[in-house]
């Protein structure tokens, strides 16, 4: 037994979220496994329709019910399985232990409501005391999120306010019962560039204060290089490389994280066009029985077609915990390229 | 806030001079009402004598401003059909009935729709919801004529449970009440029906969730307040058509309210008293659409803060 304080935050094991479409039953979510320690940022990047969004609102058993529904895997919250918990008690979590911030501001707040009723109200869920307290604690939160004035901004109403600073409400939102973990699913990409780096910046900040640890849902590899410690590429459904921040970028495994740096447009180079990936992604009801990027990927092999690259395939390339679904893993003559 | 008040209240009362002019208009626009009061052997000069006596012989304007400066004290003339009483007398005589009326279908019919049109978009593609959906569908498809004459057949003459028509006491109420409503809730629950499924779907409705508030409190606090602005700008219209009186539920049960009042007054070419109604409808039209902008503002900063 690892002792409470080696334990991470949260683990995530081996979940598969189903949606029952009009096209029949699909796993939005096949068999991911991650985790974030204690104080420490990871990254899910993967393209739109990967899971990386389902798989966050799984977390907080949030997925859109009726058609979606959790199907089996474990997500533990300081050991605790969230997915055994009732209806109830997940209330207690959300918003107390495990918060989350959605990508866009402009919608995300109630309209009909004071931004200081909204902020209150993710207060008094968790906390029992005087309104009046409550009141104080809101505006905390907003001070914290360097929301400016504060005692004056709660009366205001979202559409008073810019989407950087409806953002830091969110922030204030997620924050202020001092969560342990947070979710942010792509906070920034609604943001213009200059709003999107204080925000960042912003995070990072209160993470060094708090300890919160964060998983950070993006497709953007310039943010995962300055904010996280660990990344998780999900591919169709499925974590296809998890490593070391530094070990991904240096050494990609998987020919799709490659690929993924390849479409990176780098500054100092002049390219006439950009690198992109051939072909689409495998619609969920027509997968592949073997390696799902293998219709798109340049270094395919006979085996790939039929076999998923199974989890002892999984080799560890470099120090430490970096892991690729990917068959070329095995074989002796593959050597990791660098991008 | 105050000032948007002002502004709807300033746009109201143009809206009820603009309804002075017409109501104005259409007892001139249908030849002249001295022939309408004249016996038939009347000779010319007893119709000049007349024309002189009322006022038709000065120029359009002149009757006009006549007709405004009485009418904004109260005064539409004397009743032509019923001899003896003042038009605007008759109306205020036949409001109360149709307010009455009025007032018990459209709580009713409120009380009913708004949660169950709640629920039906909670319990999306549930039997709740198609039970919903069949309930909206019978009660857009019915005419309520048709409706009217059906409930007094069954419930009236074959099980003599209610009365079949007339003002009297509480159960002279339900029959009308239930022709007249079941239209409204079919609507209301389909407006606050589908208003609700999109708010529903919003990532304001996902961030609640997110922040541990109950489902019950998301629904009917988060949800709804939002969504409530469809049904509510229906509710003016229908408020509105309501409390002037459904001119053909009033008859079908002889309910003796101003839509009955409306449609002898007409037969009767009584000009007087149509000319007392299409105001006073007009004007309980748009105090009950002043109320509805009002709750808007109160709804929706948005609007106060314009």
């Amino acid at each position: 037994m690892r002792s409470p304080s080696e334990r991470p935050a949260l683990e995530v094991r081996d979940l598969e979220t189903r949606i029952d479409t009009k096209l029949g039953l699909i796993k939005a979510v096949d068999g991911v496994s991650f985790s974030v320690e204690h104080g420490e940022t990871l990254g899910i990047v993967g393209e739109s329709g990967s899971g990386k969004s389902i798989a966050a609102l799984s977390i907080l058993r949030l997925v859109p019910k009726p058609s979606a529904y959790i199907a089996r895997g474990q997500v533990l919250l300081d050991g605790e399985d969230l997915l055994e918990k009732s209806e109830n008690e997940m209330r207690k979590v959300r918003g107390k232990r495990i918060s989350m911030i959605l990508q866009d501001p402009q919608t995300s707040l109630n309209p009909v409501f004071s931004i200081g009723f909204q902020v209150v109200e993710a207060i008094g869920m968790h906390a029992d005391a005087p309104r009046k307290t409550l009141v104080q604690r809101a505006v905390e939160a907003l001070r914290r999120v360097r929301v400016a004035d504060p005692e004056r901004r709660v009366d205001d109403f979202p559409h008073q306010m810019s989407g950087g600073m409806k953002q830091r409400v969110v922030g204030a939102i997620a924050l202020g019962s001092f969560p342990s973990v947070l979710i942010a699913d792509e906070p920034t990409t609604a943001l213009d560039v200059t709003i999107q780096a204080q925000y960042l910046r912003l995070l990072k900040d209160i993470q060094q204060e708090t300890g919160l640890s964060i998983i950070f849902i993006t497709h953007d590899f310039g943010v995962v290089a300055r904010m996280c410690d660990k990344v998780a590429v999900m591919y169709a459904g499925r974590v296809v490389e998890y490593g070391p921040v530094r070990a991904i970028f240096n050494s990609p495994a998987h020919p799709y994280t490659k690929a993924l740096l390849n479409s990176v447009p780098a500054v100092e180079e002049d390219v006439d066009r950009l690198y992109s990936i051939k072909g689409q992604p495998p619609a969920f009801w027509d997968m592949p029985k073997g390696c799902r990027f293998e219709p798109r990927c340049d270094v395919a092999m006979e085996r790939c077609k039929t076999e998923y690259p199974a989890k002892l395939a999984k080799a560890a390339t470099a120090s430490g915990g970096h892991y690729a679904d990917c068959w070329a893993l095995e074989e002796p003559e593959w050597i990791p390229s660098r991008s | 806030m105050k000032r948007y008040l002002v502004i709807r209240s300033l746009q109201s009362l143009l809206a009820l001079l603009a309804i002075s002019v017409i109501a104005f208009a259409m007892s001139h626009l249908t030849g002249s009402p001295v022939d309408a009061m004249l016996p038939d052997d009347a000779g010319p000069e007893e119709a000049a004598r007349l024309t002189k006596l009322w006022g038709l012989d000065l120029p359009l304007y002149e009757q006009y401003f006549v007709f405004l400066g009485n009418a904004l004290q109260g005064n539409f003339g004397d009743s032509i059909k019923w001899q003896g009483q003042t038009a605007f007398g008759l109306v205020l005589e036949r409001l109360p009935a149709t307010i009455q009326l009025g007032g018990f279908a459209i709580i009713v019919s409120t009380i009913i729709a708004l949660p169950v049109g709640v629920l039906a978009a909670v319990y999306k593609d549930t039997p709740f919801d198609s039970a919903g959906k069949l309930v909206a569908l019978l009660g857009q498809a019915m005419p309520n004529f048709w409706l009217g004459i059906v409930l007094i057949w069954i419930f009236a003459v074959h099980l003599h449970w209610l009365p079949t028509s007339g003002r009297g006491g509480f159960s002279h109420m339900i029959l009308p009440a239930i022709a007249m409503g079941w239209f409204q809730v079919a609507a209301f629950m389909r407006l606050t029906r589908s208003a609700m499924l999109e708010v529903l779907d919003s990532e304001y409705i996902k961030l609640a969730r997110i922040k541990g508030v109950p489902e019950r409190r998301v629904i009917w606090v988060h949800a709804l307040k939002n969504a409530a602005i469809a049904p509510l700008t229906y509710f003016g219209v229908i408020a509105g058509s309501i409390f002037t009186g459904s001119v053909v539920i009033e008859t079908v049960f002889a309910w003796p309210g101003t839509g009955l009042l409306a449609i002898d007054a007409i037969r009767g070419r009584d000009f007087p008293v149509i000319q007392a109604v299409v105001v006073t409808f007009a004007g309980v039209f748009i105090v009950a659409n002043l109320i509805v902008d009002t709750l808007y503002a109160y709804l929706d900063p948005r609007i106060r803060y314009q």
